[in-house]
């Protein structure tokens, strides 16, 4: 067991306020327990609270440790809450239409005081592909992936996919020569997806008589950017996914990620 | 120094790059016990860093490597390189301790902690050192906004996501059918086959190579070399027409390479039976059409009784079959490269009648 800590300074006017202040009847009202320093309330904190019941009452130390897990999953969910927070607050000022779109992003930059939350999602948005790439990579090095937790490695591979799709559909959204290029060159591919796409393999064959029914107008490619080049139908289509689709499947699966994390017993360890 | 640079230019080339970071995962496995010292650790992170310091100091360096949505590329490298040689390292130390018959560190650490405050408080420093990062970074670094969109000015380069450089770069081995569509749904399938192929029961919650040798190796192989490093590789030394540019080298859209890539089928009909290539789309692939299924359908069966026999045994025919189809998979692509690079071999099956090109 665990040498019991003091969470509140030992003494002096700190000691004082912390004290008065959890005994007031506005805490005790919001905190249903005493203050967490000993073996009964540290129980009480996890089981009572909706944003820690999350976790486990105790883990294995090594579950704590940096050295073991390099925080890569907790650090992919806490840019995942922070990209949420600036999305929203950007969703303020941005309209998904041409006449629209880059200007919004114009008076973002030059009309927002120190304005930061444009950046912040941005660099946010590539920090967490590189987080989850290297969590995934720290689940693999310690074999983490292995029974009983197959099935949480397949929740975090859909959930690296949806990262990678969120942050895809994101990079249209400013509508500038980035944005559409890296898209355009993006979604090419879908236009050679075998038998769906119009200059795929095996779509030829997929006619009516003389009429080929996969062409530029209804293919894969198509049905993606809701246009046959990136137009105004991508820029809806991304901006829905990007803001609504994409987040809720994602928020939906990390609440399976977690809740198995637990249920397939907490931080994996050697048995 | 324009010494120096031009040596790295050359090392920069595709080609070297690729098999200088083969090289380098093999010393990596190869030389793991003394690659495990605090210092070689130290070392590649102070070497990198020296290198980046050198670098900035050239005007088409400093040009590609500040490139706003490149920065996030620079710090993977440096964490990537780091993670990587650490798990190794933290593989190292658990198989001494292991065949001390201690078992391994997480072992000892198995007893509990409180999550509050142990974890709790860990997170919440976590949350803040994360968050301080995020913001000075916002600050010091603006986001980047180009000209207005427009249909009828291709830029040059064009280049996918950052993320996505890796696919963008088998563009140049694979048609957009395999290298857009069939591989990575197949990275993302293989992924997910992992927990069901590999039955190794050890190593299950700790550090260890010993105990894993292949399954580490082939995951290095397939993350560090295939996904990042080619990502690095489209990142930073891919320039307009996809050209390749060394870190120093100006990016000149004239650059001129020589294409002389030439199809099997011409290989074979034209230089080998001298016969001229056959009309007949079904003839005259038809050696690449065979060469091609041998290597999905009969390589798998013939490895499974001779090299991979033990795989075979141990794992049953279902899991070594898909394991063996998704590790040839991914084999593809060094090999196609190493086609290319010795024969200029263009495509294997060449059907543009169909949009068929392997
Ligand atoms: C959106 C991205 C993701 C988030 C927010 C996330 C979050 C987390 C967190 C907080 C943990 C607890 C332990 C830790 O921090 O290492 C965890 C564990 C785990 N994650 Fe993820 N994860 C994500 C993506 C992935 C991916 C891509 C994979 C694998 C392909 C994966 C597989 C696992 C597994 C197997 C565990 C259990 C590890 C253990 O018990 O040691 N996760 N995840």
């Amino acid at each position: 067991m665990a040498d019991t800590k003091t969470v509140a300074p030992k003494e002096g006017a700190g000691t004082r306020l912390w004290n008065w202040l959890t005994e007031t009847q506005v805490w005790k009202s919001i905190f249903r327990h005493d203050r967490p320093d000993t073996d009964r309330t540290r129980v009480l904190v996890m089981l009572s609270n909706v944003f820690l019941h999350l976790h486990p009452v105790r883990l294995r130390k090594s579950g704590v440790k940096l050295r073991y897990t390099w925080c890569m999953g907790g650090l992919s969910f806490f840019l995942f809450l922070s990209l949420t927070l600036t999305g929203l607050l950007l969703m303020f000022y941005y309209r998904p239409t041409l006449e629209y779109a880059y200007n919004d992003i114009v008076g973002l930059r030059e009309h927002v005081p120190l304005g930061i939350m444009r950046e912040m999602h941005r660099w946010g948005a590539h920090a967490m592909v590189i987080t989850v790439w290297l969590h995934m990579f720290r689940v693999f090095m310690t074999g983490s992936y292995k029974p009983p937790r197959e099935f949480n490695w397949s929740v975090g591979v859909i959930m690296l996919v949806l990262t990678l799709l969120l942050s895809f559909t994101g990079y249209l959204l400013p509508w500038d020569q980035l944005a559409i290029w890296a898209i355009t060159v993006g979604s090419n591919m879908a236009r050679a997806t075998p038998f769906l796409g119009h200059e795929g393999p095996g779509a030829s064959l997929l006619r009516l008589g003389d009429v080929p029914l996969i062409h530029a107008y209804d293919d894969a490619r198509f049905a993606l950017l809701g246009g046959s080049f990136v137009g105004e139908g991508a820029l809806l289509r991304f901006y829905v996914l990007h803001c609504v689709g994409l987040p809720l499947g994602i928020a939906f699966l990390m609440a399976v990620h977690f809740w198995r994390v637990r249920k397939d017993g907490g931080i994996s360890g050697p048995l | 120094m324009g010494f120096l640079k031009g040596i790295i230019n050359a090392l920069a080339d595709p080609r070297l790059f690729f098999i200088l970071a083969v090289a380098s995962l093999v010393v990596l496995v190869w030389k793991r016990e003394r690659i495990a010292a605090n210092s070689v650790g130290y070392g590649l992170l102070g070497v990198l860093t020296v290198f980046f310091v050198f670098g900035s100091f050239d005007p088409n360096f400093r040009l590609i490597v500040t490139k706003p949505d490149n920065v996030p590329i620079v710090g993977l490298i440096f964490l990537l390189v780091f993670f990587t040689w650490y798990s190794v390292r933290e593989g190292v130390l658990n198989d001494r301790r292991i065949a001390a018959g201690k078992g391994p560190i997480e072992k000892e650490e198995a007893d509990r902690v409180w999550v509050w405050p142990d974890l709790v408080y860990t997170e919440m420093i976590s949350l803040i050192v994360c968050s301080v990062i995020l913001i000075v970074w916002s600050i010091l670094l603006k986001a980047p906004l180009e000209q207005p969109a427009n249909r009828s000015l291709t830029p040059n380069p064009s280049k996918a996501p950052w993320y996505f450089l890796g696919l963008q770069e088998m563009l140049v081995y694979f048609d957009p059918w395999l290298a857009g569509v069939v591989l990575p749904s197949l990275i993302i399938v293989g992924l997910i086959c992992i927990p069901y192929i590999d039955k190794n029961p050890k190593g299950n919650g700790y550090f260890t190579f010993a105990e894993r040798k292949a399954e580490v190796t082939i995951f290095l192989f397939g993350f560090v070399i295939l996904w990042v490093s080619l990502i690095v590789l489209g990142t930073f030394l891919r320039g307009p027409n996809w050209n390749f540019f060394g870190p120093f080298e100006f990016w000149d859209i004239h650059k001129l390479e020589a294409l002389t890539n030439v199809n099997l089928a011409e290989y074979i009909w034209v230089r080998g039976l001298r016969t001229g290539q056959p009309t007949f789309w079904l003839t005259r692939e038809i050696f690449g059409i065979l060469l091609v299924l041998f290597y999905v359908f009969a390589l798998p069966v013939i490895l499974g009784k001779t090299w991979f026999k033990g795989y075979y045994q141990k794992l049953g025919a279902p899991r070594y079959y898909v394991g063996a189809f998704l590790f040839i998979m991914m084999m593809a692509l060094p090999i196609k490269m190493l086609l290319r690079w010795i024969f200029n071999l263009k495509y294997i099956v060449a059907i543009p009648e169909f949009f068929f090109n392997i």
